[in-house]
């Protein structure tokens, strides 16, 4: 798991030794806040279907859907931040990405770009409070008047994360 | 040149190869009647070891090499009658093929095996090779049984060798073949050049040259072919006697308007490949991708016809049409994908006369093992996890329920005991019957045991003879009276019912006190397809396994009854059996709570029977079990999911764990 983990973080955890290098992100929406993921570990674009829901599973995790005979979890991620579940229709979006050995969906607003950055213009997280938050988050991307938060998304849905909430839940 | 992972890919082929061929020399051998062994017999088991020896060369594995060497020759002893196959000569040959087995293990891993490993074999088998002098000829004795001459007369042959332009990409020397060629006779070699192309043109990879041979040997021209065994495909090749041609048979060049007289000989070595040309080789992975796809395919296709279905006939006469022909054709289609899959069960049969052969003589007991319908075949993920309980149920059957010779001759049996081992397809599933005619189970030595151990209440006065016989299955239950090395460690027939039922199966068995004992194990011929009970609760669906369950009933109302601190139980015809909420367990919405206007699945879980409250029954359907913990975390109560007609998930039930998902939520209220 580790070996796949590292591969992953090529979504700005790298950026110190590969600065200089443009790098391409798919940029979403959840509510006003934009987010990117490293675009090479997205799979596919698809809208929202209705999904399977897995009973005593965390409230984030909103089912499974079938992908072309692939069962895929799919992750709610304003739901994940607290925020509340999406209330999802055909127009939310959910995109497919492969994340160590395992593929997930995630439930987002709306697609909205794929931006094209230097890896010297990513700024490392902001210190937080809590460790948690920071783990989760591989950088910020300023442009114009927006700001997009790069997602490590292996940390911000790892497993035991899910299995201590069920632990808790129990 | 060949790179080194096609290397790696051909050594990979190689051990597979050797591997079944050590299978194949194991089961041979065990066939051999030393009465009536004939050359036939010892020719196939010498054509193992020589494949075997052949390609380890090739791999730089000499260990190999020269293990099989000196087995080759104690065969070759055989083949000429200098040693007998007897009982004591086999059980060596069969060591030896352990031997090569580990070693051929250890070359797969990429280890070298110890350098004293089966020294000890390997100098019995020479002991029993030298009644006859292991000189040259002994070792390519191989080459002097088939004169075609019918005497020992020196023969001049000319030999045409043109190999294909890719031979080299198969990892394959000329010069080594001539060198071999050159040690059967006086050969004159001469090496044809003309095919060569100019410098510009020329690709180094490829092989322009073809030789002519004069050869003059006193050996077959069998012998001579066997040189070029493992280019048969990869050349052209053409083998002249003075008066006759013997063609190798895919050599397509060969003059046919030769006037010499032309005979194509079969030798046993080309009979025993033709079966195999009909097949090849598939990574198991690409069969389940296309299994994947198939299951893929269907699904849409049902989507298709369900959009399609409210058309108007006249309209789309042509479009529906197409679409019946579609159907037609998937259903078709997936019969021939799961089939691909299909294996027959002697992979696993083939692994059991060596055990029972072991067990007779360590135990010093006299064992026939009479195995029938080998061939039939089931799921390649069924065979994968038979292989155990099965050698475990054998095992038990030699170990406790064949007698000693003594005692059987006391009993006024023959001294030789049998097991009959049969596989049959029995209503779409398979059914495996293990039977001995041994002293059957022991019920008063079974029922003595589980006092003594806690697992029957009371003094067992009420247990049937039957409950009896089914207390060997309860888990930590073994009646050897000395724990031996062979079976009863405490680990028996419990870990077999737990692997037969964790594949959707079932084992029983039927005692026949001093007669012997049956052992019957049924098991569904795919574990990727599961018969299920489509069932509702609230607005969810889930599938149950029809064969976890027993009856679907409703009840009446205050026949569920509430026991305070225990789960609610139901009283069906006498007995009390626990009822659960899927609701409750599941959180599930808008579901009926009051059973009586709800349903009740029984089901059969291994802590006993349990009912389950759904609201509904959708239907009986036959679902492709899909793997949910690939991508989503395990969920408990759940074994996997399926995809439906509608290309919805829906999850398949794991009623075992259910019951342990209920004691949690007890607690947690």
């Amino acid at each position: 798991m580790t070996d796949t983990y590292d591969k992953n973080r090529a979504d700005g955890t790298q950026t110190i030794e590969n600065a200089g290098i443009p790098q391409e992100f798919l940029s979403f929406t959840v509510g006003d806040a934009e987010y990117g993921v490293d675009i090479m570990i997205v799979r596919e674009i698809k809208g929202w279907t209705e999904v399977t829901r897995l009973p005593n599973s965390v409230e984030y995790m909103r089912g499974v859907m079938n992908l072309r005979g692939l069962i895929i979890p799919i992750f709610d991620l304003r739901a994940r931040f607290n925020q509340g579940m999406t209330e999802a229709h055909a127009k939310n979006v959910v995109i497919i990405m492969a994340v160590g050995e395992r593929n997930i969906g995630l439930l987002v607003d709306t697609v909205s770009d794929i931006l094209t950055v230097n890896n010297d213009d990513i700024k490392p997280a902001p210190e937080t409070e809590t460790a948690n938050d920071a783990d989760y988050i591989n950088g910020l991307i300023s442009l114009e008047n927006r700001m997009v938060v790069l997602l490590n998304i292996e940390n911000l849905f790892e497993t035991k994360i899910i299995e201590r909430s069920i632990a808790e839940a129990a | 040149m060949t790179t080194n992972t096609d290397l790696e890919r051909f050594k990979q082929s190689y051990i597979n190869e050797s591997l079944e061929l050590l299978a194949e020399m194991e089961e041979r051998l065990l066939d051999l009647d030393p009465e009536t062994a004939d050359n036939e017999q010892l020719n196939a088991i010498f054509r193992c070891a020589h494949s075997i020896k052949g390609g380890s060369g090739a791999f730089g594995l000499t260990y190999i090499t020269n293990f099989t060497h000196v087995l080759e020759a104690l065969l070759d002893a055989m083949r000429e009658g200098k040693v007998l196959p007897t009982r004591d000569a086999v059980d060596i040959l069969l060591k030896a093929t352990d031997i090569v087995h580990q070693m051929v293990r250890a070359a797969q891993e990429g280890t070298t095996p110890a350098t004293n490993l089966g020294k000890d074999i390997l100098e019995k088998l020479q002991q029993y090779a030298s009644h006859t002098p292991t000189t040259e000829t002994a070792a390519y004795g191989l080459f002097d049984d088939t004169p075609v001459t019918g005497n020992a007369d020196h023969t001049t042959y000319s030999i045409v060798f043109a190999p294909h332009l890719n031979l080299f990409a198969t990892g394959n020397e000329p010069l080594l073949l001539l060198q071999e060629l050159a040690k059967l006779g006086d050969a004159t070699i001469v090496a044809d050049t003309t095919k060569v192309p100019n410098l510009d043109a020329l690709d180094p990879e490829q092989c322009y040259l073809s030789w002519n041979i004069t050869l003059v040997t006193d050996k077959s021209v069998a012998a001579i072919k066997e040189v070029f065994e493992f280019v048969e495909d990869a050349c052209d090749l053409s083998v002249t006697a003075q008066e006759k041609e013997i063609r190798v048979a895919r050599a397509p060049t060969v003059d046919t308007q030769s006037t010499t007289e032309t005979v194509v000989k079969k030798d046993a070595q080309n009979e025993a490949k033709t079966p195999a040309s009909g097949t090849i080789r598939v990574d198991l992975e690409k069969v389940d991708k296309l299994v994947n796809m198939v299951g893929e395919l269907v699904i849409t296709e049902a989507m298709v016809r369900m959009q399609t279905r409210t058309l108007p006939q006249e309209q789309f006469s042509d479009l529906l049409r197409g679409v019946d022909a579609l159907a037609h054709h998937m259903r078709e289609l997936q019969e021939v994908v799961m089939s691909v899959r299909m294996q027959p069960v002697k992979s696993i049969f083939s692994r059991l006369p060596r055990i029972v052969r072991d067990i007779s003589t360590q135990l010093g007991k006299d064992i026939r093992l009479v195995v029938s319908g080998e061939s039939t075949e089931v799921d390649k993920t069924v065979i994968e996890q038979l292989g155990d309980p099965l050698t475990h149920m054998i095992r038990n059957s030699a170990d406790h329920g064949i007698e000693t010779p003594e005692k059987r001759l006391a009993a006024g049996k023959p001294a030789q005991g049998t097991i009959h081992l049969s596989a049959e397809h029995r209503g779409g599933r398979i059914v495996i019957e293990i039977s001995d005619d041994g002293a059957g189970i022991n019920r008063e030595k079974v029922l003595k045991k589980a006092l003594e151990k806690g697992l029957v209440a009371g003094d067992g006065s009420s247990l049937s003879p039957q409950e009896i016989d089914n207390l060997i299955f309860h888990a930590g239950f073994s009646t050897a009276d000395v724990v031996s090395n062979i079976s009863g460690r405490g680990v028996g027939m419990d870990v077999v019912r737990r692997n037969i039922e964790g594949m959707g199966g079932l084992v029983q068995v039927v005692n026949r006190p001093s007669q012997g004992s049956t052992f019957t194990v049924s098991l569904p011929l795919t574990l990727a397809i599961l018969d299920g009970m489509i069932v509702r609760v609230g607005n969810e669906n889930y599938i149950i396994p029809i064969t976890s369950i027993i009856e679907t009933l409703r009840p009446k109302q205050g026949e569920v009854r509430h026991v305070e601190g225990h789960k609610d139980v139901l009283n069906v015809r006498g007995e009390f059996i626990p009822v659960i909420y899927l609701y409750q367990l599941f959180g599930i919405q808008n579901a009926e709570a009051e059973p009586s206007r709800a349903l009740i699945v029984l089901v059969e879980s291994r802590k006993g029977k349990m009912g389950i409250v759904v609201d509904e029954l959708v239907g009986q359907q036959q679902v492709v079990i899909k793997s949910l913990s690939a991508n989503a975390d395990p969920v408990e109560g759940i074994s996997g999911a399926t995809i439906l007609g509608d290309g919805k998930v829906s999850l398949i039930l794991e009623v075992n764990d259910l019951q342990g998902l209920v004691g949690r939520e007890q607690k947690a209220a």
